[in-house]
C-alpha cells in the first residue's frame, strides 16, 4: 500500500467515527433520551433491585409450580426446534447451490426462509394469537415459524460451505441426487446441524419466556402474573431458575458438541 | 476408432467470452494424455465438459460411440460411470472412512434406494479391498478419510475412480497439492494403471517436466485454444515458452 492510500484509509475511518458520534447525539437528541439522567438513576434501580428481588422463604412455596412451568417450555422449545429443523432441512436441500433442484426452487426457498426469519417472533406471536387463542400451541407456532426460517439460511450455508466438494465428485460419477444428499450431504453437514439445532433450543427457551408472556403459556405467563400482582420475590425465583436452565443447556450443547465435532 | 472424439468445441459463459474455442482431437484407448497451460486456460473447464458436469456451448463430444450432448438424464449418469474423476482437492467425504468412500464409487451403477441404504454386494466390496490393497492402501481401510495425508487421500480418490470400471480417468490436476514424494507415488500409479488396464487417462498438469516425463501425448492450451498437440518426446521449450506465452528463459523449470 503507497503512504497516500494509508493516508486515505485513517481519513475514512476518522470520517466514520466522527459520523457514529455525530448520529449517536442525533438521536438521543431527537428520542429525548439524557445521558446524565441515565446514569444518575442507575444506583437508585441497582438498589429497588437488591430490596425487592431476592428468594424468600414464601417464595420458594412456589418452586415445584415453577418447576412444571420451566419443564413445559423447555419441552415446548424442543419440540418446536426439532420440528422446525426437519422443515428447514428439506427447504434448504432446495435452496443450497450445492444440492438445489433448479434455480426457481432455490430463489424460492431462500425468499420464504428471509420472509419467515425476518418477521420477529414476538410478532409472529401476536398474529399467531388471533387465530389460535392463547394456548400452547400458538406459543409453539412462533417459535416453529421463527426457528425455521432461521435454521433453513443456516443449514443452506453449512451445505454449501462443507459438502460442495464431495458433491461433486459424487455427481461425476454417475450418483443419483439422494445418493448424494444420504452419502454426502448428510454425513459432512450432520455435526454442523446438530449444533445450530442445539444453539436453536437455547435461543428458544429464552424466546419462549418471552412468547409465553404474550400467549398466558408456560413460565412466561407465570412470570407475568407475579409481575403484575407485584410479587417480585417469585419473579426473582422464576427469572433465576430460567437463567440456571438457560446455563444448564448450555453447557449440555457445548459438551455434545466437543463431542461431535 | 478413437475412445474420445472432439469436434469444433467452444464453451462460453457470457456471449462473447470464449472459455475455450475451436477445440479438436481425438485420444485413442489406454493413451496417456497431459492437458498443459497456463491458470486460466480453460484445463479444467475442458475435463467437466467430457463427463459434461459442465455443457459445452458448440460442436462435439463423442465418447465410446456416444454423442454426449445428446444424452438424457438417464444415459448421462451411465455415461458418467464409465468415466472416473480425480481431483486436486480429493473430493472425499471426509468424515467417512476410506472403504466406505472407495464404495461412492459405484452409486452409478445402482438404484438410488441401494445407493441410500449402503447395499453393496460381497464382489464390490472385495473388490473395493483389492483396490485398496493395490495403492498400497489396505492397511487405512478403517480410518476416517481426515485422518489421512494428501498422498493417501488422493490414492483414496484414485480407488474410488477406478471401482466404477471407467474407460477413461480425468484428473484434475491430481498432484498440484502434493509434496514430490506423494506427487511420484500418484503419477506412478496412474501411469501403471494405465498400462496394465488399459484405461485411457487425461491429465491437467502444472508441471511440464512431470508432463513429458509420464505422458505420451501432451496438449498444450492457451486461452481455451489447443496451441500444441504432439508427443512428449518432441515437446521441445519453444513450444513449451508457445503454450505458457512466455520468454525464453522466463519458466521455473529451466
Amino acid at each position: 500500500m503507497t503512504i497516500h492510500a494509508y493516508k486515505k484509509s485513517k481519513k475514512q475511518l476518522t470520517i466514520f467515527f466522527v459520523t457514529l458520534i455525530g448520529i449517536t447525539l442525533l438521536s438521543a437528541k431527537l428520542t429525548n433520551f439524557n445521558f446524565l439522567h441515565g446514569i444518575q438513576t442507575l444506583p437508585k434501580a441497582i438498589g429497588w433491585m437488591f430490596s425487592n428481588l431476592y428468594i424468600s422463604a414464601q417464595s420458594l412455596e412456589k418452586f415445584p409450580s415453577v418447576l412444571e412451568k420451566l419443564v413445559e417450555t423447555i419441552f415446548l422449545s424442543i419440540t418446536s426446534t426439532t420440528t422446525a429443523a426437519v422443515v428447514a432441512m428439506f427447504l434448504a436441500l432446495m435452496g443450497s447451490q450445492t444440492t438445489k433442484v433448479n434455480n426457481f426452487f432455490a430463489s424460492l426457498s431462500r425468499i420464504i426462509a428471509s420472509v419467515y426469519r425476518n418477521i420477529p417472533i414476538v410478532a409472529w406471536a401476536l398474529i399467531l394469537l388471533l387465530s389460535f387463542g392463547q394456548n400452547a400451541l400458538t406459543g409453539y407456532f412462533a417459535l416453529f415459524l421463527a426457528t425455521f426460517g432461521f435454521l433453513t439460511r443456516a443449514f443452506i450455508e453449512t451445505i454449501d460451505e462443507t459438502s460442495s466438494s464431495s458433491v461433486e465428485a459424487l455427481r461425476a460419477s454417475g450418483a443419483t441426487y439422494f445418493q448424494m444428499v444420504a452419502k454426502a450431504v448428510m454425513p459432512e453437514c450432520s455435526p454442523q446441524m446438530i449444533s445450530w439445532i442445539l444453539y436453536m433450543i437455547e435461543t428458544n427457551i429464552r424466546s419462549s419466556t418471552l412468547v409465553g408472556i404474550l400467549t398466558g403459556t408456560g413460565i412466561g405467563f407465570m412470570f407475568d402474573l407475579y409481575y403484575k400482582s407485584m410479587n417480585y420475590n417469585v419473579v426473582s425465583l422464576i427469572t433465576i431458575s430460567i437463567v440456571v436452565v438457560v446455563i444448564g443447556i448450555e453447557l449440555i450443547s457445548n459438551y455434545v458438541r466437543r463431542v461431535i465435532l | 476408432m478413437a475412445l474420445l472424439h472432439v469436434k469444433d468445441v467452444s464453451k462460453h459463459y457470457e456471449k462473447g467470452k470464449n472459455v475455450l474455442s475451436d477445440i479438436n482431437m481425438e485420444i485413442f484407448e489406454g493413451e496417456f494424455v497431459s492437458i498443459i497451460g497456463p491458470s486460466g486456460a480453460g484445463k479444467s473447464t475442458f475435463l467437466r465438459c467430457i463427463n459434461r458436469m459442465i455443457n459445452i456451448s458448440e460442436g462435439d463430444i463423442h465418447f465410446d460411440g456416444i454423442d454426449v450432448s445428446s444424452l438424457n438424464k438417464k444415459s448421462l449418469r451411465k455415461h458418467r460411470t464409465k468415466i472416473g474423476m480425480i481431483f486436486q482437492h480429493y473430493n472425499l467425504v471426509s468424515r467417512l472412512t476410506v472403504i466406505e468412500n472407495v464404495l461412492h464409487g459405484r452409486f452409478g451403477h445402482k438404484s438410488t434406494l441401494q445407493g441410500v441404504l449402503g447395499m453393496f454386494t460381497e464382489d464390490e466390496k472385495m473388490e473395493a479391498f483389492h483396490l485398496l490393497e493395490k495403492l498400497g492402501m489396505s492397511e487405512h481401510a478403517y480410518k476416517r478419510c481426515d485422518q489421512l495425508s494428501g498422498g493417501q487421500k488422493q490414492r483414496v480418490g484414485i480407488a474410488r475412480a477406478l471401482i466404477q470400471s471407467p474407460k477413461l480417468l480425468l484428473c484434475d490436476e491430481p498432484i498440484a497439492s502434493l509434496d514430490p514424494n506423494a506427487s511420484k507415488v500418484i503419477m506412478d500409479h496412474l501411469q501403471s494403471i494405465s498400462k496394465e488396464m488399459n484405461i485411457t487417462c487425461i491429465v491437467n498438469l502444472h508441471q511440464v517436466d512431470v508432463a513429458r516425463k509420464y505422458s505420451d501425448r501432451v496438449i498444450g492450451l492457451n486461452s481455451g485454444r489447443v496451441v500444441y498437440d504432439g508427443e512428449s518426446k518432441a515437446l521441445s521449450s519453444k513450444a513449451i515458452h508457445a503454450i505458457y506465452g512466455s520468454e525464453a528463459g522466463s519458466l521455473i523449470m529451466e
